[in-house]
């Protein structure tokens, strides 16, 4: 039986974590090959780096520590953040990545989408979503917004996860915006939503604050996987722990 | 001891993966398209993720559809994973026009998605060996729960079923490893899987 993901994301600036990972046994907390391997060690079934990095001239650093991963760390490995083009996509994978998240881009030229899978796969294509409410409770809607969730699209995001499906991609790296950094829990509506409209693999994304909202977020959010940066980076819990804690209500993890 | 191998580099994947695993697991990896290299190898690896049709005509450019055949035939330790796996078989339902090479009768297949069952087929999956006596390749890493990285939407149905090393479970049981002579082919990513994918690039260095 496959099992529910647990995946941890880096923030990488200039080839340094950002908000560095609160663990004792790091010697360079800011180091995402060390911080990659120890989450590796401890039981994370794949590695999510975001590069925000800022200035065009400084991309090639991230692909040197794409470089140096590779090198040392055996699960796979998505990087997201700035890519723009198919060169980009086939640089970092000739780097050493195993998959690429498209979120700008994508919905700029979704044709972008299309070739990648064409040239590269669907495997390796994952499509980053960040979705903000506009609906009213009763009836919810999320829209998609993109620039690091700054400019709205008036793009509805499960059409748009629709749309995604139909060109291609491998997957779906659903972040809510409302839920993003507040450690109040997924935002699960969201998640059923789009995880019951296509039928490529969701990754739960935006809020996670305890174990139990991870839970939530494979059960009632029907995710395929959960993507959490804090609460794993601060040493609150280890990936570990969460495994453990989802194996004892039933949940099938890799051990 | 180090063993000396070629990795086909045919335009597909994720080729560095698979090499620094190959290294880590202890192989000195030449990664080449040059028939030359291919042959002086003690093992050949055939990686690949992607399209089957991109697959067999990037083979096909490379004029190597008639070469690996041969050396498999000739007893060469032969490892094929994922795509490399798909393409050993005679055809897939991903291509009509485009044949793989043959080298093991039978076809490869896409999964039908339906309620709570997404296609690709990615993620961590326990896999069940078959033939008891005969591990090889899995020698040492299934005296435990071992799970492996899969990402694909095909799976192969091999003819001949005493070929069959490993199987898993998605929908329903699907053959994930086979096994004949000195070829050997996952559908999983050992390069990907973390220590017991790395044991497996190790027992398949000492089978080569």
């Amino acid at each position: 039986m496959l099992t529910k993901r647990i995946i941890p994301c880096l923030d990488v600036k200039d080839g340094r974590v950002v908000k560095g990972i609160n663990f004792l046994r790091l010697k360079d907390a800011g180091d995402p090959i060390e911080c990659a391997y120890l989450y590796a060690q401890e039981g994370a079934d794949e590695i999510v780096y975001l590069d925000i990095t800022a200035s065009i001239e400084k991309r090639g650093v991230m692909l040197e520590v794409v470089r140096r991963t590779a090198e040392n760390v055996f699960i796979p490995l998505t990087v997201g953040g700035g890519i723009r083009g198919l060169k980009d996509i086939e640089d970092l994978l000739r780097y050493g990545a195993d998959k690429v998240s498209i979120n700008t881009a994508g919905v700029q030229n979704p044709s972008l989408v299309e070739e990648g899978v064409k040239e590269f796969g669907s495997q390796c294509i994952v499509i980053a979503i960040d979705a903000r409410r506009t609906g009213a409770a009763e009836r919810a809607q999320w829209e998609v917004v993109i620039y690091g969730g700054r400019k709205p699209t008036g793009l509805d995001v499960l059409e748009w996860a629709k749309q995604v499906e139909d060109l291609g991609a491998g997957e779906i790296l659903l972040t809510s915006m409302d839920r993003d950094g507040t450690e109040q829990g997924y935002d699960l509506e969201l998640t059923r939503e789009v995880s019951e409209r296509v039928s490529i693999p969701i990754i739960a994304s935006g809020g996670a604050g305890t174990l139990e909202h991870l839970y939530q977020a494979l059960t009632q959010g029907k995710a395929d996987a959960v993507l959490a940066a804090s609460i794993f980076h601060y040493g609150k819990f280890s990936i570990y722990e969460a495994k453990e804690y989802l194996k004892a209500k039933g949940i099938a993890v890799r051990e | 001891m180090e063993r000396r191998i070629a990795l086909i580099d045919y335009g597909l994947g994720n080729i560095r993966s698979v090499s620094k695993a190959l290294e880590k697991a202890g192989a000195y990896v030449k990664v080449t398209a040059d028939s030359k290299e291919i042959v002086k190898a003690e093992g050949v690896v055939l990686p690949g993720v992607g399209a089957f049709e991109r697959g067999a005509r990037n083979l096909l450019t490379l004029s190597l559809t008639s070469l690996l055949p041969r050396l498999i035939r000739e007893g060469k330790a032969f490892l094929g994973i994922c795509l490399g796996l798909q393409l050993l078989f005679e055809r897939s339902e991903e291509s009509r026009e485009w044949k793989g090479l043959g080298v093991l009768k039978g076809e490869v297949r896409r999964f039908e998605p339906c309620e709570g069952l997404k296609v690709p087929h990615m993620g961590w999956n326990k896999i069940k060996v078959k033939k008891r006596k005969e591990k090889g390749m899995f020698t040492g890493v299934l005296e435990e729960e071992a799970y492996f990285y899969f990402v694909h939407s095909y799976y192969v149905i091999p003819q001949e079923e005493d070929i069959v090393l490993a199987t898993a479970d998605y929908g329903k049981e699907f053959v994930c490893a086979v096994a004949k002579g000195r070829l050997w082919g996952v559908q999983f990513h050992p390069e990907k899987s973390g220590k017991v994918g790395l044991e497996v690039l190790k027992n398949f260095l000492s089978l080569c």
